[in-house]
């Protein structure tokens, strides 16, 4: 049962580019008067990998938990390949969607390889009875699960710490790890939630490569991250969230060029006297207020 | 207590001058007197340490160690073993793999304590010190000397810690108690030179382990077999130490080893030794405590499979063994049962655990959508409605079914393919009576909980119970179905007990609601098997089986103790707690959670079962 679930999912997974994976229309999510996500479209078709921004408490992460059956949405509706997603998070990940957690969500006190074994959960069907009788066909399965779990532990390159505890792995590995679990489940969407935060240059650059290996395997991957060069490496397409609205949506150049994305980062520009005008101006104030030098009370001020 | 723990690192960065004992003399000497001191004081156990036969046990005789005299030779014969061990002699070296020297410290600490508890009692009870024959002198000097020589050993002392010229006087005499308390753990600390094991062939490890398993029968049977107070309480004193002493030099991790390779031979192997218990027994009277004690493990191993494995407070656990209990009793054609029918064994053993695994459905799909202290108050509500609905169903207040508080009485023994269990039997010149032949059904029966323990633990559904248990969130999102996951967990937690409780039904003779309480002071009660789980280690097998014993023992044999009981029990889990949270037999995980400080052995074997 297990192998054959295994092959038939892979099967499933690289899908002909360009079909919707996941279609996510007028999402709505209200915390009593609050409207954390307001009437958000989303779709990610197979073979992208799309990107998701906006500054700290723009609804990123509520909009995933919508998408991954940790809240219902208020209004609106996900499909994932056309079919509404369960209201329930283990049935969503049962019907494809994986994803990990802002801060690691480890079991951390299990191994590295039982973590994965974990993620293979979904796609396994040994029940209670078959693991007290121990029969040929739980061997197999088990052996099966292992099989598949040390192969994306070798991909992810932690194969040889196979046995070590999860919370004893660096932080690098620790989301290594928690992709390779949500991996494990044989998604055909993967949603990484700020993969690389707290993560040094080359941490991320080997997690763009993760990524981009993941996309290759025929995975559709949602990402949010803060970190812009990251984002827009990677992306094929960036969708802006900014107070629970979606602002943008396009591929990086779009994003990056929009005035109303830089400024929901940055704070508008003066209006009316935008540019070199004002720039001077500053300056000019500047040189004024440099010319009484030695007040004693402008010390306190740059105090 | 701080940062300054007894890492290996720690001396090697700081010169911390040369290493010394606890106590200022010459190390060399030390140890001299330690061994010298382990060899005369098994000299001593030969000598008459009284004067009359009033103290119990009879020490007084020359050349034939009796009652505490042979526990205290055994502290004696440790030391100078573990003495010798350390100066290197050859055939020996085996004895301490982890270095001998704390090891020294905790043999002498165990003669100590067993000889000078005796020497006190017979002061006490027959009223002072001039009962004592020089040979009791001898024994309290000898150990004396040892335990001096022992603390005397050098140690790695944990860096000094300066104190804070500014603190108040308060603070800084805290700091100094701390400092000390640290020093003093680390003078006890095992030795980090570990040799590396030599390999042994295959049948040499089997033997090892059955030598070990011998012995743990030995001092079970020993423990069990002690006729009076201050033969047991020596007893406990000199195992506890023994074992630390053993522990510490490094021989329990050996065999933990060895039995985590050849786990099967363990298995088998520890439960024949148990099946031999009752062989070793002239009479019933210790099989009577066998019987309880296995009854109240296999109850608490089934329960660790709720709260170990799968992390669900249950309070209410007993309720299943009554559940259990009670239908074995109604179909088994007890004159007071409302029903008449006499089912035979296996078919009301198997009704036993379905009616309670069916109440285990019951209770657990409302409450096991709560998380946490929730859970456990609730299923502590459900236990007590068990109790009182039993109560009240006597036919006055409620349908006539179980007889109320009277109970269903006069259950017959059960006769299972024309073997009586009523009778006594002799088997091989060995004469099995009654609740010998319940210990040995019984035995079976904790087989199979064990088997399904070790099974279902090492399984998708045991790992996805650990999962919940780790990140109830996590695991959901991992595709795991929390709710129906918690529920198989809490149904097969509760088939165990009415299992367990169907044989229990019979050696009881009478099941009456008194017997099913959250708190009483006779286990098996929710409280203390909850606590024979808590005490032994969470999610292993020998963990409760080990605290269940010790928790019937220790009331069943302390008798003078009466109504202090459950103060003393409340006490020794209170100082467990705040000193080995992770309890006496821990799981590699649990201690890991525990200490998150000590150095971890990053990989997680599978011995720790």
């Amino acid at each position: 049962m297990t192998t054959n679930t295994t092959t038939k999912d892979t099967a499933t997974g690289p899908t002909a580019p360009g079909e919707t994976v996941l279609d996510a229309r007028g999402v709505t999510m209200r915390f009593g008067g609050l409207t954390a996500v307001r009437n958000v479209d989303l779709t990610v078709n197979s073979g992208e990998i799309v990107g998701l921004i906006g500054p700290n408490g723009a609804g990123k992460t509520t909009f995933f938990n919508c998408l991954t059956g940790l809240y219902i949405p208020t209004e609106g509706e996900v499909r994932y390949k056309g079919t509404v997603l369960p209201s329930q998070s283990f049935k969503v990940t049962a019907a494809g969607i994986a994803r990990t957690f802002q801060n690691i969500r480890l079991f951390n006190n299990m191994t590295v390889l039982e973590n994965v074994l974990v993620g293979r959960h979904t796609r396994t069907k040994e029940g209670l009875w078959s693991a007290l009788l121990r029969g040929p066909g739980f061997k197999k399965a088990e052996k099966a699960s292992e099989e598949r779990a040390m192969e994306l532990l070798e991909f992810i390159g932690l194969a040889h710490k196979r046995d070590h505890l999860a919370r004893n792995l660096p932080y690098g590995e620790q989301r290594k790890l928690e992709i390779a679990r949500a991996l494990a489940s044989e998604p055909g969407l993967l949603l990484l939630d700020e993969p690389t935060a707290g993560m040094n240059p080359q941490e991320t650059r080997a997690t763009e490569e993760l990524v981009f290996a993941i996309r290759d395997m025929g995975i559709a991957v949602l990402v949010i991250e803060h970190d812009m060069r990251f984002i827009f490496n990677l992306c094929d397409r960036v969708a802006v969230l900014v107070q629970g609205e979606k602002l943008v949506e396009g591929d990086s150049t779009t994003v990056q060029g929009d005035e109303r994305v830089v400024a929901a980062y940055l704070g508008e520009p003066y209006e009316d006297a935008p540019g070199q005008e004002e720039v001077a101006e500053v300056e000019a104030a500047e040189a004024h207020a440099d010319a009484p030098t030695d007040g004693a009370p402008r010390k306190e001020t740059d105090r | 207590m701080t940062t300054h723990t007894n890492t290996p690192q720690a001396p090697a960065k700081e010169p911390t001058g040369p290493a010394t004992g606890l106590i200022g003399i010459p190390p060399h000497i030390g140890r001299a007197l330690a061994t010298g001191g382990g060899v005369l004081t098994i000299v001593s156990a030969f000598l008459a340490w009284t004067w009359t036969d009033a103290f119990p046990g009879d020490l007084t005789v020359y050349g034939y160690p009796g009652g505490l005299q042979v526990l205290v030779l055994i502290g004696g014969a440790l030391t100078a073993l573990f003495g010798l061990a350390s100066y290197g002699i050859k055939g020996l070296r085996w004895l301490a793999p982890a270095g001998a020297d704390s090891a020294i410290k905790f043999a002498a600490l165990a003669a100590f304590a067993t000889a000078w508890y005796t020497v006190i009692a017979i002061a006490v009870d027959l009223g002072g010190l001039a009962n004592l024959e020089p040979g009791g002198w001898v024994a309290a000097l000898a150990t004396l000397v040892a335990l001096l020589g022992a603390l005397a050993l050098p140690y790695e002392r944990p860096a000094p810690d300066p104190i804070d010229p500014d603190d108040t006087g308060w603070e800084q005499f805290r700091h100094k108690v701390r400092h000390t308390g640290t020093v003093v753990k680390a003078a006890f600390a095992s030795g980090t030179t570990k040799a590396p094991a030599r390999t042994l062939p295959a049948y040499a490890e089997i033997l090892v382990i059955v030598a070990a398993l011998a012995l743990g029968l030995t001092v079970f049977t020993y423990g069990i077999g002690t006729e009076y107070d201050e033969l047991f309480i020596g007893f406990l004193i000199t195992a506890g130490f023994g074992f630390a002493a053993t522990a510490k030099a490094g021989l329990v991790d050996r065999v933990a080893t060895l039995t985590g390779k050849h786990r099967n031979v363990t298995m088998i192997g520890a439960f024949a030794a148990a099946a031999a218990f009752p062989f070793t027994q002239s009479d019933d009277q210790y099989a009577t405590i066998g019987v309880y004690i296995l009854i109240f493990a296999t109850v608490a191993l089934g329960l660790n499979i709720v709260v170990g494995l799968a992390g669900l407070l249950d309070l209410g656990y007993v309720a299943f063994l009554g559940v259990g209990a009670y239908t074995a009793a109604m179909v088994s054609g007890s004159p007071s049962s409302p029903f008449d029918i006499h089912l035979p064994f296996w078919a009301a053993a198997l009704l036993g655990a379905a009616v309670a695994m069916v109440f285990g459905v019951i209770i657990g799909a409302p409450t096991l959508r709560l998380r946490g202290d929730y859970l456990a108050i609730v299923t502590l509500g459900f236990g007590e409605i068990f109790r009182i609905a039993v109560l009240n169903a006597d036919g006055t207040s409620g349908p006539d079914i179980t007889n109320g508080s009277n109970g269903i009485s006069s259950i017959p023994n059960l006769n299972i393919f024309g073997f009586d269990f009523g009778q006594e039997h002799t088997v091989a010149g060995f004469t099995i009576a009654r609740f010998a032949n319940y210990f040995l059904l019984m035995l079976l029966i904790t087989l199979v909980v064990v088997i399904v323990f070790r099974r279902s633990g090492d399984s998708r559904i045991g790992r996805a119970w650990v999962a919940i248990r780790e990140d109830e969130t996590a695991a959901l999102a991992m595709g795991i179905n929390g709710f129906r996951v918690k529920l198989i967990a809490f149904a097969l937690g509760a088939a165990l007990a009415g299992l367990a409780g169907s044989v229990q039904a019979h050696v009881t003779y009478t099941v009456t609601p008194e017997q099913y309480q959250f708190a009483h002071v006779v286990p098996p009660n929710s409280a203390f098997l909850l606590a024979a789980v808590v005490l032994g280690g969470m999610g292993t097998i020998s963990g409760p089986l080990v605290g269940a014993a010790l928790l019937y023992l220790i009331p069943a044999k302390l008798q003078f103790l009466g109504d202090y009981q459950l103060l003393a029990f409340g006490l020794a889990l209170v100082l467990l707690m705040r000193f080995r949270p992770e309890g006496l037999i821990p799981n590699r995980r649990r201690q890991l959670e525990f200490h998150e400080e000590a150095e971890a052995p990053t990989v997680l074997s599978k011995a720790g079962a």
